[in-house]
């Protein structure tokens, strides 16, 4: 049972991680923001800059 | 008690053993069958236990070999992500989730198309290049890319390129990248054309999606900020309402008409949806696309892994067609070199060196953990080309051929086709194809070249023996194009920007303000350029009467190919200088193999006789026919597509001889070997994990 919690977790965490929503938290934390729209306007102005320069492959 | 504990590891190591001698005995006599049954069609649970054998034979020995020996992954040595750590994008991240983050950005739509395409061949070609090309070749490279990064802080591989070989090596792979770029954005529009042209439903279904994205957008901006997993999952409902829908807008007289494209005016549409999204802001439209498709994509393989698993088809295609002689109709070209440059994503792709080079060494926590993530998640993507060679080769060849051939081939009617594709010993009726086609809801299933059409049919194939049967088959084969459609598009647009990004860097040297990427002027010139440089190849796809995939796929692959070359010189050069050359074969023999491949495919393809495979003799052939306007810019075409292919091999080739060059002077002894590491840093992580 703590084994497939566990996993649950990680595949949870996984998802936010590859869904960006991971990145939001910490941008909320480092940031000392609330949820907001203008907190996640914010996140997206900051994190676009970055995210979009990476490449996905073929 | 010492006693009982050395015991019982023995008693452990001996079942160690057994198990792994199964695991071995049972892959060898799966890819025994796969190689050698001919006649009678085989089960695809061999091809699943063959693969499965392979790669968890290959992870647990021949990666370790390279974790331990070459490598010596240091799980002490702190990494750029405990270092430099930022928030954004140095970061310690939990192995697995680096895992997500890394296979959802190399797997794209490359390892379902290239093998769909390679079957031409029959389904051992391919399949035994992608199980072997991914264990000794692809998870090599991202594996040890991945860690001269990490101990790099992080560095790109032009970055590594030009630290290790020489600036000639950092130029080389900064253009390789470019052309890829191109290339590959003007092949992933090409097939979403091919694969929407006169289908009303598709072409609704995807239209669909672009609403669908701007609500999501809204959803995320205003009412549930952050929320992306709860609209991605709203988005997919309503994107599965879309291709629901689509079945109304296909059956309905007015609709079917508005929605009812040809290729060019497709083309044309998805040129400015190109500029559009490159030149306008994101958050709107491309973010929440970019998340449905990463849903869709995620999804999609996990079912289609589970469907192939739980139904397991039985293979139509032979094991080897007559085409290995280079005549196929879906491409010309022989076994040797084209199967290995057609399918590149599946066994190594160079482009993944570019991401094992990116993000991901940014994120990833110890050293130990590269090995799990970087041979790992290539040997997930191998998995995807798999089932795509299993989708392609459960049809009966003669559909495959059908849906694969341009008119240009096998004739512009329906009979005629039948008739020479019948010829080929490979049967099929017009009846049959207009029967598929109703089935799929299309009007037509012929010409649909680029392969996504084919692997669409195929899925819908597998999934309509059990998921609702034969009643929905157009509802999976809708669903199967949707998918492809949406993953490309996501490719097309972020790969613009990407290009983009790229060019203002580079353009930034000679005038600072063309650098910025907020400054309007220089967004919009360097859009127009890198969707024109695409949209160029792509309108010449469409154009081409051999379907445009006959000579883009190739020259595609070529160019990935020789970016894995330019890794794999950056890899063998490192290695050398580690005071490792005894073990340098690990990555010097598939280097020697991509030289072979990529070298040969380039030569047949530029000065090959054969009209169908050589673009100067196509051009040639042109020339001396009746002079028309698109005659001479068919020859301009093939011109330029055989000059792309000799400027990339002949910088590829400076950067082969410049890593030569290295090697001999360090294996003298007449140059200190040095390598360009990051210092030594012990860990806290340890510390604080106990």
């Amino acid at each position: 049972m703590n084994r497939f919690r566990q996993a649950t977790r990680i595949l949870l965490a996984t998802l936010r991680e590859v869904f960006d929503e991971a990145a939001y938290d910490r941008f909320l934390y480092r940031k000392q923001m609330a949820v907001s729209p203008a907190s996640y306007a914010a996140f997206r102005q900051e994190f676009e800059e970055a995210k979009t320069r990476r490449p996905k492959c073929c | 008690m010492k006693l009982e504990g050395h015991e019982l590891d023995r008693t452990s190591k001996t079942v160690s053993l057994f198990a792994w001698l199964t695991v071995g005995l049972l892959g060898a006599a799966a890819v025994a069958v796969i190689a050698v049954h001919r006649g009678e069609p085989i089960n695809a649970l061999w091809l699943v236990v063959a693969a499965t054998c392979c790669y968890a034979l290959g992870y647990r020995f021949y990666s370790k070999f390279i974790a331990a020996r070459i490598l010596a992954l240091d799980a002490l040595r702190a990494t750029p992500a405990e270092r430099l750590e930022n928030g954004r994008d140095f970061l310690v991240t939990n192995k697995w989730v680096v895992f997500g983050h890394h296979f959802a950005a190399i797997a794209g739509p490359g390892p379902l198309v290239g093998p769909v395409l390679a079957a031409q061949f029959g389904y051992l070609p391919g399949t035994l290049w992608v199980l072997a090309g991914a264990v000794f070749a692809g998870c090599v490279q991202d594996f040890v890319i991945l860690l001269f990064s990490v101990r790099r802080d992080g560095k790109s591989l032009t970055e590594m390129a030009k630290e290790e070989i020489g600036r000639v090596g950092g130029f080389v792979a900064y253009t390789a990248v470019i052309a890829i770029l191109v290339i590959l954005l003007g092949v992933a529009a090409l097939i979403v054309v091919n694969a929407l042209k006169e289908s009303p439903w598709g072409t609704f279904t995807i239209a669909m999606t672009i609403p669908i994205a701007l609500l999501m957008g809204l959803y995320l901006r205003r009412i549930r900020p952050g929320k992306v997993l709860e609209v991605s999952v709203l988005g997919f409902i309503l994107v599965l309402a879309a291709i629901w829908g689509g079945r109304w807008a296909s059956l309905n007289p007015a609709m079917a008409q508005a929605f009812t494209l040809q290729g060019t005016t497709l083309a044309k549409l998805i040129i400015v949806y190109g500029f559009a999204a490159s030149a306008l802001p994101v958050w709107l439209l491309l973010a929440p696309r970019d998340y449905l498709s990463t849903f869709v994509k995620l999804g999609t393989i996990a079912l289609l892994g589970v469907g192939i698993v739980a139904l397991h088809p039985t293979l139509h295609m032979p094991a080897l067609t007559r085409f290995v002689d280079g005549t196929g109709p879906v491409f010309a070209g022989k076994i040797f070199p084209f199967a290995f440059i057609t399918i590149a994503c599946g066994a190594i792709s160079g482009f993944h060196a570019l991401i094992s080079s990116g993000t991901t060494p940014k994120l990833i926590a110890r050293e130990t953990e590269a090995r799990m993530v970087g041979y790992g998640a290539m040997m997930a993507e191998s998995a995807v080309a798999v089932m795509a060679i299993i989708a392609a080769c459960v049809l009966q060849p003669g559909i495959y051929f059908a849906i694969n051939s341009p008119a240009g081939v096998v004739g512009q009617t329906a009979t005629a086709a039948t008739a020479t594709i019948s010829s080929w010993g490979f049967p099929v009726t017009a009846a049959d194809m207009q029967a598929l086609a109703h089935a799929v809801g299309e009007q037509t299933l012929f010409n649909r070249t680029g392969g996504a059409p084919a692997f669409a049919v195929g899925m819908a194939h597998i999934f309509s023996q059990s998921l609702g049967g034969a009643t929905v088959m157009a509802l999976w084969y809708h669903f199967a194009v949707m998918f492809e459609a949406l993953f490309i598009l996501t490719i097309l647009d972020a790969g613009t920007r990407v290009a983009r990004f790229m060019i203002q860097d580079a353009l930034g040297h000679i005038y600072k303000p063309l650098g910025r990427t907020s400054w309007y002027p220089s967004i919009l010139a360097t859009s127009a350029l890198i969707v024109s440089a695409w949209g160029f190849f792509l309108w010449q796809g469409v154009k081409d009467p051999l379907g445009g995939i006959n000579s883009l796929w190739p020259l595609f692959g070529i160019a990935n190919q020789l970016l894995a070359t330019v890794a794999l010189c950056v890899a063998t050069t490192i290695i050398i200088k580690m005071h490792r050359a005894r073990y340098a074969a690990v990555t010097l023999l598939p280097l020697a193999w991509l030289v072979a491949v990529t070298f040969t495919a380039s030569w047949h393809k530029i000065f090959d006789p054969n009209p169908r495979v050589g673009f100067l003799a196509q051009a040639h052939i042109l020339a001396a026919g009746p002079a028309t306007t698109a005659t001479a810019r068919l020859i301009f075409n093939n011109r330029l597509d055989a000059a792309v292919t000799a400027v990339l091999v002949v910088m590829v080739a400076l950067v082969l001889i410049e890593s030569v060059r290295q090697w001999i002077t360090v294996l003298r002894g007449s140059e200190e070997a040095r390598v360009k590491e990051s210092p030594f840093v012990m860990t806290r992580l340890a510390e604080e994990r106990g």
